[in-house]
C-alpha cells in the first residue's frame, strides 16, 4: 500500500429487492448513505470527495444519473466521480474511492455502487440488438455456460456441485435481512429440480435482478484509529487491485483467466499473503452462477486447478468450514450488477469488523472481496483485515 | 505529493462524422502515437485509464471494444470512468500518487455522429422533471446565455466576437474541424437556433479522441526533454437543477481553481472546454484570469468538439505548449454535465 | 438472470437506520393528507442511433454477402480473428491481412438452452455452441442443429448451413445455423487453447 492508510468506517445497504417502488433513484442512494454515515458516526458535511459505480446507463435510461443526484448527495461544491468497468465497476469504484484516501488527496470518501434494475428490461440493457455483430442466441448464460462445461470436462467435477453452491448461498442468505432472495423453502432438491436454462445451469443456479445501493464510508489512518478508540472497529485495507484483459483473444483461457490470476496475486503480495487458503478467514467473491464458486476458488488460488469443486462438497466454503464463502448469500442471492461488486468488498469489511449480524464468521481478521465483469475479463479486489496493515 | 507530468500526447483529425471507422479503428492510431512518443513500452504502462460514454456510443459497454487498442495482454492494471477523459487523467494521477504506478496511459474519445448529440444530452438530467421535457443541450445553454446577458457577464457581440476568435485560431490547428469564420458584423445577422445562442455560440459535433502518457518524477525527466508538470488538480460540481443554481456563475470552478492552484503564478495560456461562447466569460471570471491571458490559442471546443475527449484535449492544448517551450504555465479546464456542472481544473508547468 | 421475488418477509428485522427521507409536515396543506403517494414514473424514451460498423466488420461484412468468410490476421501473433473487429487485441496494432476460411467448424464447448432467447420458436432445447471455424484461432458463438441436442459434444464437426443464395445480405444472419458435416470427431487435446 501506499503513504497512507485506508480504513472502512461505515457500511450502509439497502434492502435489496426485485422492484423498489418506494423510493426515488437518489432516495435509493440516500438509504445506503445515510446508514454507512450512521455507522461511520458522521454527517455529509464531514464528507470529502463521493465515488460512485454502476453498470451501463441504459438500465436507468439516464446518461450519467449521478449529475442529478448532487443535490441530494450533498456533493455541492464536493467531487464526484463515477466510474464504469462493467460487472467488476462498483468493486473498481471502491477501489478508486481508497485510492484517494491512499494518495493523501482526501480523507474522508463516500462511496457508492447501485443499479435499479427494476427501470428497465435488464435483458435489453445489457445486450443492444446491435446491426453488424453477431447476436448471442442463448442470453447471458448462454454466453458463459460454455465454459462452465468445459470447466467440468476439465476437472471432472461433479454434476451436483453447482446444485450444492446455490444451496449454500440462498441457505446463507436467509441470515441476511438485506439479501433479495429468501427462498426459506429450499433444498437440494428444489435446486436440482429447477428449469435447466442453459445446460449445465439450472435456474436456481442463477443470480436474481436486483434494486439496491451499498455505502461505504473511508477515512485515513486518523480516522481508522478515531473509530477503533469509540469502540467502532475499522476494516483496514490491506490491498487493491485491478486487472483487465480483452474480451476476445485469441489463446485467452475463459475458464480460468489470467486477468483474474494476475489480480488475485498482486493483491495478496500487497497484504502479504502467501497462502491464501491458510490466511484468508473468510471471502465474498463474486458467483453470478453457482459453477463460479469452484471456479474462482482456483483461479484466486485457493484450490489447485481441478480441485475447487472438492472445496465446496467438502463444506470447506459453508459457513462453518474453514474457508467460508459468500456468507451474505452473494450475487446468487442478490444482484443489482451496478452495487454487486462493492457489496462484496462491504461485507469483507463487515465481517473483519465483526459487524456482519447472524452470518458473521467468529474471529474473522482477514477477508477478501473480490468482482468481475464483462466477459470474465475485468477484475477488482480487495483484501481487508481487523488488524493494521 | 509526487511530481507527475503529461510527457506525450496524440490526438485524432477531429471530423464532423467518422464514417468509415468505428471507436476502437478511429482510437488505434493515437494510442499508438502517444505510445511511441512516450518512449514506454506498450506493454510497460503501470495503469491504464479511459473516459467514454454508452449514450454517446449507443450501446452498454462500448468501452470494452475499445481496450483492443491498448494491448491488454498479458492483462493489465486498468478503469475506466463514464465521464470526459480528463477524468480519467484525474485518476491516474491519483493512482500514481499512491505510488501503485509511475507510468500511466490515458485516453478517451467519443463518436457523437450515430445520434442526435443534442438529444442525446437531453438525458443527462434529471429523470423525474426535467428529462421528460426533453430539453436539449442547446435549450439548457440557451437558458443559461439568457442569464448571463441579463447579468451583465457577456453579450451576443461579445459571444459573436470569441465564436470569430476561437475559429480564426483554429486555422493554425491542423487537428480542428472548424477553422476561420465569417467576421463577427456577419455572424450576428445569423438566425436563432435557440434564442440568444446562434450556431456560432455551440461548438460544433465532432467524432474524435485523445491519448495522453504520464510519469513521476525522474522517469518523467528521462522520457520527456520538457515534461508539463502538473502542478495542481482538483475538480467539483455545482448542483443539477437549473432552478437552484445561479447560472451566470459557476462556484465549481472557483473552488477547484484555488485548490489547483490557478494564482499561485501568472497564468500564460488558458485551454478551456467552453461547449458555448458565453462559457468563456463564466469561466475566466470564475478561475480569475486576466483579460491578458489567451484563451483557446487551439480554437478550443468551438473548433473541435469531441465529447468525453474534449476536456482531456484541453490538456493536451497546454502541454503541447509546454513541451515545445512556448509557455511556462498554463491551466487546463474540463466539464461535465449540463450549464458547466462539472469542473476540473488542472495547473501546469514547465520547469526552469 | 432470473427474476424473482422474495416469497416470504425477512425472518429479521433490517437494523434501525437512517431513513432516507425525514418526515415532512403536510399538515399546511390539508388535502395532500390523503393522497396515494407515487410509486412510479413511466417516461417513454427513444433515441435512434446510425450505426459504422468500421474498416475491418465493413470487409467481412462485403464477404459474407458473397458466402465466404474472411477472418484477419494479427501481425504479431500469427492469430486469424473472426469476426475480424479491426484491431489485435493482442498487439493492439491494426489487422490488415485478410484470410479465407472454410465453411466447416468443429464444436469447442457448448451449452444447451431451454429457454427461446432468439424469439423465433427454436424448438426447444437448442444447442447454442462455440464453434472454432476451420483456420481461424478464436471460436464464435452458433445454433447447432440437425442432431438430438444430446448428441452434440467437443470435437464434433459441422458445416455452416446458409439461406438461400438470393437471401444472402451483409450479416451474420446469412448463417441459418450449423449442422454436422460428418467427418470424424476432432480429439479435445487439439482444442485446449480455444477456449
Amino acid at each position: 500500500m501506499g503513504a497512507e492508510r485506508v480504513a472502512v468506517v461505515g457500511v450502509g445497504q439497502t434492502k435489496y429487492t426485485a422492484v423498489r417502488g418506494d423510493v426515488s433513484l437518489p432516495g435509493l442512494l440516500r438509504e445506503a448513505t445515510f446508514r454507512a454515515l450512521e455507522d461511520a458516526q458522521m454527517t455529509l458535511a464531514d464528507i470529502d470527495a463521493i465515488v460512485i459505480g454502476k453498470a451501463p446507463d441504459f438500465f436507468e435510461g439516464i446518461m450519467v444519473p449521478e449529475y442529478s443526484f448532487v443535490e441530494a448527495l450533498g456533493a455541492v461544491g464536493k467531487p464526484i466521480f463515477r466510474v464504469h468497468t462493467a460487472g467488476s465497476v462498483s468493486g473498481s469504484t471502491a477501489i478508486v474511492a481508497s485510492g484517494l484516501i491512499e494518495s493523501g488527496v482526501h480523507e474522508r470518501v463516500l462511496t457508492i455502487g447501485w443499479e435499479m434494475q427494476s427501470c428497465s428490461e435488464a435483458m435489453w440493457a445489457l445486450s443492444f440488438n446491435m446491426p453488424f455483430q453477431q447476436q448471442l442466441v442463448a442470453g447471458a448464460g448462454g454466453y458463459f455456460a460454455p465454459y462452465i462445461r468445459q470447466y467440468i470436462a476439465r476437472s471432472k467435477a461433479p454434476d451436483d456441485t453447482g446444485v450444492l453452491v446455490a444451496l449454500k448461498d440462498r441457505q446463507n442468505a436467509l441470515k441476511n435481512p438485506y439479501a433479495h432472495l429468501h427462498e426459506h423453502d429450499i433444498s437440494y432438491d428444489s435446486v436440482k429440480e429447477s428449469l435447466m436454462l442453459w445446460d449445465p445451469i439450472r435456474y436456481s443456479e442463477t443470480c436474481p435482478s436486483s434494486d439496491g445501493a451499498i455505502a461505504l464510508v473511508l477515512t485515513n489512518e486518523a480516522g481508522g484509529d478515531a473509530a477503533a478508540a469509540e469502540g467502532r472497529p475499522p476494516a483496514w485495507v490491506h490491498g487493491t487491485s485491478f486487472r483487465s484483459e480483452p474480451a476476445m483473444a485469441a489463446g485467452r483461457d475463459q475458464v480460468s483467466p489470467q486477468a483474474g490470476r494476475d489480480c488475485a496475486a498482486d493483491v495478496f503480495r500487497q497484504a502479504g499473503i502467501t497462502n491464501p487458503r491458510e490466511q484468508i478467514d473468510v471471502a465474498e467473491i463474486y458467483v453470478p452462477f453457482s459453477w463460479y464458486e469452484p471456479m474462482w476458488l482456483e483461479n484466486l488460488g485457493f484450490a489447485e486447478e481441478g480441485t475447487g469443486w472438492q472445496l465446496t462438497h467438502d463444506g470447506v466454503t459453508a459457513m462453518d468450514g474453514d474457508l467460508p464463502v459468500n456468507c451474505s448469500g452473494g450475487v446468487l442471492s442478490t444482484n443489482p450488477i451496478g452495487a454487486s461488486g462493492m457489496i462484496r468488498f462491504g461485507e469483507a469489511a463487515l465481517q473483519v469488523r465483526g459487524m456482519a449480524g447472524d452470518h458473521q464468521i467468529d474471529g474473522a481478521r482477514t477477508a477478501l472481496g473480490h468482482a468481475y465483469g464483462g466477459a470474465a475479463q475485468f477484475y477488482a479486489m480487495w483484501v481487508v483485515g481487523a488488524d493494521k496493515p | 505529493m509526487r511530481d507527475v507530468a503529461i510527457i506525450a500526447t496524440a490526438q485524432t483529425k477531429h471530423v464532423r462524422a467518422a464514417t468509415a471507422t468505428n471507436e476502437v479503428e478511429m482510437i488505434q492510431p493515437v494510442i499508438q502515437e502517444v505510445i511511441e512518443r512516450s518512449g514506454v513500452g506498450r506493454h510497460d504502462f503501470d495503469f491504464t485509464c479511459s473516459g467514454s460514454s454508452d449514450y454517446l456510443a449507443g450501446q452498454p459497454f462500448s468501452f470494452v471494444m475499445t481496450l483492443d487498442a491498448v494491448a491488454a495482454w498479458p492483462p493489465i492494471s486498468e478503469s475506466h470512468v463514464e465521464m470526459d477523459g480528463a477524468w480519467a487523467l484525474y485518476e491516474a494521477w491519483v493512482k500514481i500518487q499512491t505510488g501503485h504506478a509511475d507510468t500511466a496511459l490515458v485516453y478517451s474519445y467519443g463518436k457523437s455522429s450515430p445520434g442526435d448529440l443534442p438529444l442525446v444530452l437531453s438525458r443527462m438530467t434529471d429523470p423525474y422533471y426535467e428529462a421528460p421535457l426533453w430539453p436539449t443541450s442547446i435549450d439548457i445553454a440557451a437558458l443559461q446565455a439568457r442569464a448571463a446577458i441579463q447579468a451583465g457577464v457577456t453579450s451576443e457581440q461579445a459571444m459573436a466576437d470569441i465564436a470569430y476568435r476561437s475559429r480564426s485560431s483554429a486555422a493554425a490547428n491542423p487537428f480542428a474541424q472548424l477553422q476561420n469564420s465569417a467576421q463577427p458584423s456577419a455572424l450576428m445577422d445569423e438566425e436563432y437556433l435557440a434564442d440568444p445562442l446562434r450556431k456560432h455560440d455551440c461548438a460544433p459535433i465532432t467524432d474524435g479522441g485523445v491519448a495522453i502518457v504520464l510519469a513521476a518524477g525522474d522517469k518523467a525527466r528521462a522520457l520527456c526533454s520538457r515534461p508539463a508538470w502538473i502542478r495542481g488538480i482538483d475538480h467539483r460540481a455545482d448542483g443539477h437543477h437549473l432552478n437552484l443554481r445561479d447560472l451566470t456563475t459557476s462556484p465549481s470552478v472557483s473552488i477547484a481553481a484555488e485548490k489547483a492552484g490557478v494564482a499561485n503564478g501568472p497564468i500564460e495560456v488558458a485551454e478551456l472546454h467552453t461547449c458555448f461562447t458565453h462559457h468563456e466569460p463564466i469561466l475566466r471570471a470564475a478561475l480569475g484570469l486576466g483579460d491578458d491571458v489567451e484563451v483557446n490559442p487551439s480554437g478550443g471546443p468551438l473548433a473541435a468538439n469531441p465529447m468525453m475527449a474534449a476536456g482531456l484535449l484541453r490538456m493536451v492544448e497546454v502541454a503541447n505548449r509546454i513541451h515545445s517551450g512556448e509557455v511556462s504555465r498554463g491551466v487546463a479546464h474540463a466539464t461535465g454535465g449540463h450549464a458547466l456542472q462539472h469542473n476540473l481544473v488542472a495547473v501546469l508547468e514547465g520547469e526552469g | 438472470m432470473t427474476d424473482t421475488t422474495s416469497n416470504e418477509p425477512a425472518p429479521i428485522e433490517l437494523p434501525a437506520g437512517v431513513w432516507s427521507q425525514p418526515e415532512v409536515d403536510m399538515t399546511a396543506v390539508a388535502e395532500l393528507g390523503s393522497v396515494e403517494a407515487v410509486q412510479s414514473v413511466r417516461a417513454f424514451a427513444s433515441l435512434t442511433y446510425d450505426y459504422t460498423p468500421g474498416l475491418a466488420t465493413t470487409r467481412f461484412l462485403r464477404l459474407i454477402q458473397e458466402k465466404r468468410l474472411v477472418g484477419e490476421r494479427c501481425e504479431e501473433t500469427g492469430k486469424v480473428y473472426l469476426p475480424p473487429r479491426g484491431v489485435s487485441p493482442v498487439s493492439g496494432l491494426p489487422t490488415t491481412e485478410q484470410v479465407e476460411l472454410g465453411l466447416d467448424g468443429t464444436v469447442v464447448s457448448f451449452c444447451v438452452v431451454n429457454l427461446d432467447f432468439t424469439g423465433n420458436a427454436q424448438e426447444i432445447p437448442y444447442v447454442s455452441a462455440l464453434i472454432l471455424v476451420d483456420g481461424a484461432d478464436i471460436p464464435i458463438y452458433g445454433l447447432v442443429r440437425e442432431i438430438p441436442y444430446n448428441e452434440v459434444q467437443p470435437g464434433l464437426r459441422l458445416k455452416s448451413v446458409w439461406v438461400e443464395d438470393s437471401e444472402l445480405t451483409t450479416s451474420f444472419e446469412n448463417i441459418k445455423w450449423w449442422a454436422p458435416n460428418g467427418e470424424p470427431d476432432v480429439p479435445s487435446s487439439e482444442l485446449a487453447d480455444y477456449i
